[in-house]
């Protein structure tokens, strides 16, 4: 008698939670309910983490801070060639009187070292409900794309990653613009690309980067490397590889974007502006 | 049993589920993970075996969502799957309690081999993909782990007295 109650509540809640996602509250609820456990998980990394930054002799902390210094020279040297080439961006668009999205709010969060199922792609970040996290956030890392949020607690997130079985996205080749969807194979080092016409302009190494159709994405992201093309002639499409550019194994900060979804001309001209444009300050 | 004798060292049992769902989460090197045992259903089954009048499809269920909440699995999974073993292991307990030992991991293979299957099943329902064959690892390292198991819980459970 037992055993059919609960076994009926397994399978009402499956269903509930598979097709109508109806049981958010509970599962955010159980997120706080396995928050310790995650955290005792995760606790020794962070204590090693703590230990080896407190007893670095100073030799190595000047080492670091001369490293970081001379790459935060190098890279402010580009960003001022980016801060020209970005405004003359703006302006070519303006020209041609279309929008550009700028100065997105990130978020930096960090995954918790624990292992889900390991089938699926899937990870948990420190960062929830409480921090302002919603349901199909975008998750990048330094190099790339990383995945969306797909579960919110209050405390923690679960995100999938780009190469999960489950997950899509739209994406464009770098070089000419060509539109495609990247799917994820469930293996991490691999995205799968089809309906790729075998005649298709693509070579291997082409950067593809995310098209910010579809609205969850932000646009213009490197979202991975094509890495290999078969080409089959009895096939419609060639079978197209890439190797995701995010560091989907290593990375340990990551970055939550708030997507800025209102398409705004960022400096309206007398000439091209619309009345009723607000503006927002570029960050 | 009556109701006089209060049941003695629950949270010895709930610090052993504990322990389980650590284990479950617990970062393991690449090639170690596709072999990681299935801890939470082992400690249930040792419990339903030991004290089948305290541990049950009950806890199978409260198990089996906290797990699904630990894994990012669809909520109920596991809970499904743990419910129909805690219920099979109350049933044959006493049997398998007298088993020689090398009996006794072939029936838990047995249990938990079921327990995959519904586990499977329910991926295959909702879409998810995994790998025939490796899926079926920590069911084989399960069986290998429950001897040892079996002597560990056995003797913490004598050792804290704990009693249905």
């Amino acid at each position: 008698m037992r055993l059919l109650v609960c076994v009926l509540i397994s399978v009402a809640l499956m269903v509930v939670d598979h097709r109508f996602s109806l049981v958010k509250d509970l599962r955010s609820a159980l997120s706080v309910v396995v928050y310790p456990i995650q955290y005792a998980v995760n606790f020794p990394l962070t204590a090693s983490g703590w230990m080896s930054e407190s007893f670095t002799t100073r030799k190595t902390l000047q080492q670091e801070l001369d490293s970081l210094k001379s790459t935060q020279l190098l890279n402010a040297a580009r960003l001022q060639k980016l801060a020209a080439l970005e405004t003359e961006n703006q302006r070519l668009r303006q020209l041609l009187d279309s929008s550009f999205k700028i100065g997105e709010r990130v978020l930096i969060a960090e995954l918790l070292a624990v292992d889900l199922e390991p089938f699926t792609n899937q990870v948990v970040i420190n960062k929830g409900s409480n921090q302002g996290v919603y349901d199909g956030q975008p998750l990048l890392d330094a190099h790339g794309v990383m995945g969306q949020v797909t579960q919110v607690g209050p405390l923690t997130s679960t995100v999938m990653l780009i190469t999960d079985p489950n997950h899509a996205i739209p994406v464009a080749v770098n070089r000419n613009g060509l539109r495609a969807i990247a799917l994820g194979t469930g293996n991490p080092n691999k995205l799968e690309i089809p309906h790729f016409p075998n005649d298709a302009n693509i070579e291997v190494g082409d950067l593809l980067i995310s098209t910010g159709l579809g609205g969850r994405f932000p646009e213009g992201y490197p979202v991975a490397t094509i890495s290999q093309i078969q080409q089959n002639p009895g096939q419609p499409f060639a079978l197209v590889i890439a190797a995701p550019t995010a560091k989907l194994r290593q990375s340990r900060e990551v970055l939550l974007v708030w997507p800025q979804t209102t398409n705004e001309p960022t400096q309206p001209s007398a000439t091209t502006a619309p009345a009723t444009a607000d503006q927002e300050a570029p960050q | 049993m009556t109701q006089a004798i209060r049941p003695r060292g629950g949270f010895v049992i709930i610090a052993t589920f504990v322990v389980a769902l650590l284990l479950t989460i617990l970062p393991l090197p690449e090639w170690m993970v596709k072999f990681r045992p299935e801890w939470v259903a082992l400690i249930l089954i040792y419990w339903c075996m030991a004290l089948p009048q305290r541990v049950g499809i009950i806890s199978g269920l409260v198990l089996g969502l906290l797990l699904d909440t630990l894994q990012g699995a669809v909520l109920g999974q596991h809970a499904l799957a743990l419910v129909v073993t805690a219920y099979l292991t109350n049933r044959v307990h006493q049997q398998v309690r007298v088993y020689p030992m090398w009996q006794q991991a072939l029936s838990v293979m047995g249990l938990l081999l079921l327990y995959q299957l519904l586990l499977l099943w329910v991926n295959g329902i909702t879409g998810t993909k995994s790998q025939l064959w490796l899926y079926w690892l920590p069911t084989l390292s399960s069986t290998l782990l429950w001897p040892w198991l079996y002597l560990i819980l056995r003797d913490i459970r004598r050792n804290f007295g704990v009693k249905g």
